[in-house]
């Protein structure tokens, strides 16, 4: 048997797909990425030859922001070409846009006819992103998957900072004030959506079919809101935070060729 | 490497902080330039000059002064070497484009100004850069609301002379600029003591005109599908041509052309046969800032054009040198300078066509539109150049960077990805 693995650094995760010839999932392994790449890196290859990948048989792609710190790996590409590939497998289309909200940085990506041809990357800035929603929820000692159910019964409040640390001020003054979680919840999940709204505006968002990949994607009530404000259908399902790992995953298969 | 410190001392440097400065240039030369492989010979003038930037132009220049000629600092390419040349002054850029610059800049400044200001502020208020504590006087122009303010705080303690660049292109512009250009002169004649006769200024023109032509025979060679040079390479002859002599420049220019064109007759390329090709366009790039070069042709791609102030707006378009009378040549300057398409300029859809000319001539696959943080004239430009890239079918990526080198992963990464795209 052949194995394609796919290996994405992420800024907060760590995700890896392996694929078999026929480009069917045979595993998948979701770690923190912890503080050394390098570290996590032999930590994956260790589970997986545990799950008895046959190294001779393999080859390795990595991606996403700790893709240089894979010693073992064949090949290196980005986590745009990655994330493009890995959601038409996914979704099984070849003319997608993928709005990606990763831990440190929100991607918006065109693909047609399974080729990239245009993307969208926020600017060293963490609005918008996972980590937002991260500092957001510790802010209100809750989780984001809480924050974000939370979320649905608020409303009424908006931040206005743009900026993670003068937002998570805001918060806290909110919560000085006495607003509600519930309230402040809301405003936090607002913000995101508005910011991936204005990143999005650039793009013709209505030509395509739109889909959510990232760590996000499993927060409905997100996927929801991006809905209303974007007014245009988005899909998502659960292998999508794995879409980067995938499309690696895919680029493997390719390496060997 | 000679001794320069006592120089550096007459010229009244930081000499500590300008050691660390020397410290840390060979190391980015080495990592940009002495890496590269297969690079032409004619080169080692560029890195000559590069690896004693601080001693070899400075000394010559203070042995011009020596003999009493005067040294003009310019920041902006609409300010005409003609006039100074004419008047035995010599030219020198004083674009800083190091984050070195920075903080001592940020000093004084605003944090939201571009870095090309900030680090120009910097190197004089700092005395860590010999240009700008050699040069006799200072010539900037009302070109961008940043630079502007700045050449207030420059001009504190030397010479400072104001040329008024118009905002539009309208025939009364163009006579408006020639004006300017005539007052100008008459200053450079003051301060250097020196008549400017149509004799010496048909002289000069010619000169100017040989330099840009030969700057323009290296660019020429890049449009070969077979590149015989690195786009770090001919950045850096680019940038150097700011600082050199006119006339040395136009020699070591059509050197390197010579050697360029019979490595093109060879079949000598400095990348494998299919390497996507891209044209930077944007904010100029003062040396040493080799930043976008270097992640672009580590990424797999090569730059094959510049449309900026520091590449193609720099040589292109020559002066008419059939003018015999003062008048007339003034306004021949006038015409060739108000041809160069600047962002301070509206509308500025000149650069718009400029780059969908140069993305044929230079058999372009993708642009790099990338303006310096805090430039909003460029940053604003992006729209239009992205929309009219896209109506033509080039792909293209929007950018925005400075100085530091912190963004360098996450530029590495929109590259690195971009390339992929163009690999398809
Ligand atoms: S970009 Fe504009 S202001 Fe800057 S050097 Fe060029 S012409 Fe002058
Ligand atoms: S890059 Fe923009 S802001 Fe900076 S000096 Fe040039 S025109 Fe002004």
């Amino acid at each position: 048997m052949k194995y394609n693995i796919g290996i994405d650094i992420g800024s907060t995760c760590a995700k890896t797909i392996v694929l078999n010839e026929t480009k069917e999932i045979i595993h998948r392994l979701l770690q923190p990425t912890g503080w050394s790449s390098v570290e996590t890196a032999g930590a994956i290859r260790e589970k997986l030859t545990e799950l008895g990948v046959d190294w001779d048989n393999a080859a390795v792609v990595a991606t996403g922001y700790g893709r240089i710190s894979v010693p073992y790996a064949d090949k290196c590409v980005t986590e745009i070409t990655c994330h493009g590939r890995g959601a038409c497998h996914i979704f099984g289309s070849d003319n997608l846009a993928v709005i990606d909200i990763g831990g440190q940085d929100t991607k918006l990506i065109c693909v047609e006819d399974g080729m990239v041809k245009d993307f969208i990357m926020n600017d060293k800035c963490s609005a918008g992103t996972g980590k937002f929603l991260e500092i957001m929820a510790n802010t209100l000692a809750v989780s984001p998957a809480q924050l974000c159910e939370l979320a649905e019964k608020g409303g009424g409040v908006s931040i206005s900072s743009m900026c993670t640390v003068f937002a998570e001020s805001e918060v806290i003054s909110l919560i000085g004030r006495g607003e509600s979680k519930e309230n402040i919840a809301f405003g936090v999940v607002d913000s995101i959506v508005k910011k991936v709204a204005t990143q999005a505006g650039r793009l013709n968002l209505q030509d395509f079919k739109v889909c959510l990949t990232g760590g996000l994607c499993d927060f409905p009530y997100l996927r929801q809101r991006l809905e209303k404000t974007l007014n245009v259908p988005v899909d998502a399902c659960p292998d999508a935070r794995y879409a980067g790992a995938i499309g690696a995953a895919l680029s493997a298969a390719a390496v060997r060729k | 490497m000679a001794d320069y410190v006592q120089m550096w001392k007459d010229l009244g440097m930081d000499l500590e902080t300008h050691d660390l400065l020397c410290q840390v240039l060979p190391t980015a030369v080495g990592d940009v330039y002495l890496s590269q492989e297969n690079r032409p010979k004619a080169m080692d003038f560029w890195d000559l000059v590069i690896s004693e930037v601080h001693g070899i132009r400075p000394a010559e220049l203070i042995a011009a002064q020596a003999e009493g000629r005067k040294v003009f600092g310019t920041f902006c390419v609409y300010v005409p070497d003609e006039v100074i040349v004419a008047a035995n002054g010599i030219v020198t850029g004083l674009c800083g484009g190091s984050q070195f610059w920075v903080p001592s800049g940020e000093a004084v400044l605003p944090k939201s100004m571009c870095p090309l200001v900030k680090a120009s502020v910097g190197a004089r208020l700092g005395k860590t850069c010999p240009f700008f504590r050699i040069a006799d006087m200072y010539v900037g122009e009302t070109t961008c609301d940043g630079k502007k303010k700045a050449y207030e705080i420059l001009g504190e303690d030397v010479p400072m002379y104001i040329m008024d660049v118009p905002q539009m292109k309208r025939e009364k512009d163009i006579l408006k600029w020639k004006e300017e250009i005539a007052e100008f002169a008459k200053t450079v004649e003051e301060f250097t003591g020196n008549e400017i006769t149509a004799e010496k200024l048909a002289e000069s023109i010619k000169i100017h005109n040989e330099k840009r032509k030969a700057l323009q025979r290296v660019y020429n060679c890049r449009k070969s599908e077979c590149l015989p040079i690195s786009g770090r390479d001919a950045l850096l002859m680019t940038q150097i041509s700011f600082f050199d002599d006119p006339v040395r420049c136009a020699q070591m220019c059509n050197r390197l052309a010579d050697e360029l064109e019979q490595r093109i007759a060879d079949g000598v390329s400095v990348v494998p046969a299919g390497t996507k090709r891209i044209l930077i366009t944007g904010t100029p790039l003062a040396v040493p800032n080799w930043k976008l070069h270097n992640i672009i042709e580590t990424s797999g791609a090569a730059v094959v054009c510049e449309e900026m102030c520091t590449g193609t707006r720099y040589f292109e378009n020559l002066v008419d040198e059939s003018k015999t009378t003062l008048d007339e040549q003034f306004m021949a300057l006038s015409e060739r300078y108000m041809k160069t398409n600047c962002a301070c300029f509206t509308p500025n859809t000149g650069r718009i066509d400029d780059i969908l000319r140069l993305c044929k001539e230079y058999k372009v696959d993708g642009v790099i539109d990338c303006s310096l943080k805090f430039c909003c004239l460029y940053d604003t430009e992006k729209y239009s150049v992205s929309r009219a890239l896209k109506e033509a079918g080039i792909p293209v990526l929007s950018l925005e960077t400075d100085y530091a080198d912190t963004d360098a992963e996450q530029l590495r990464t929109r590259i690195g990805a971009f390339v992929e795209m163009l690999n398809g």
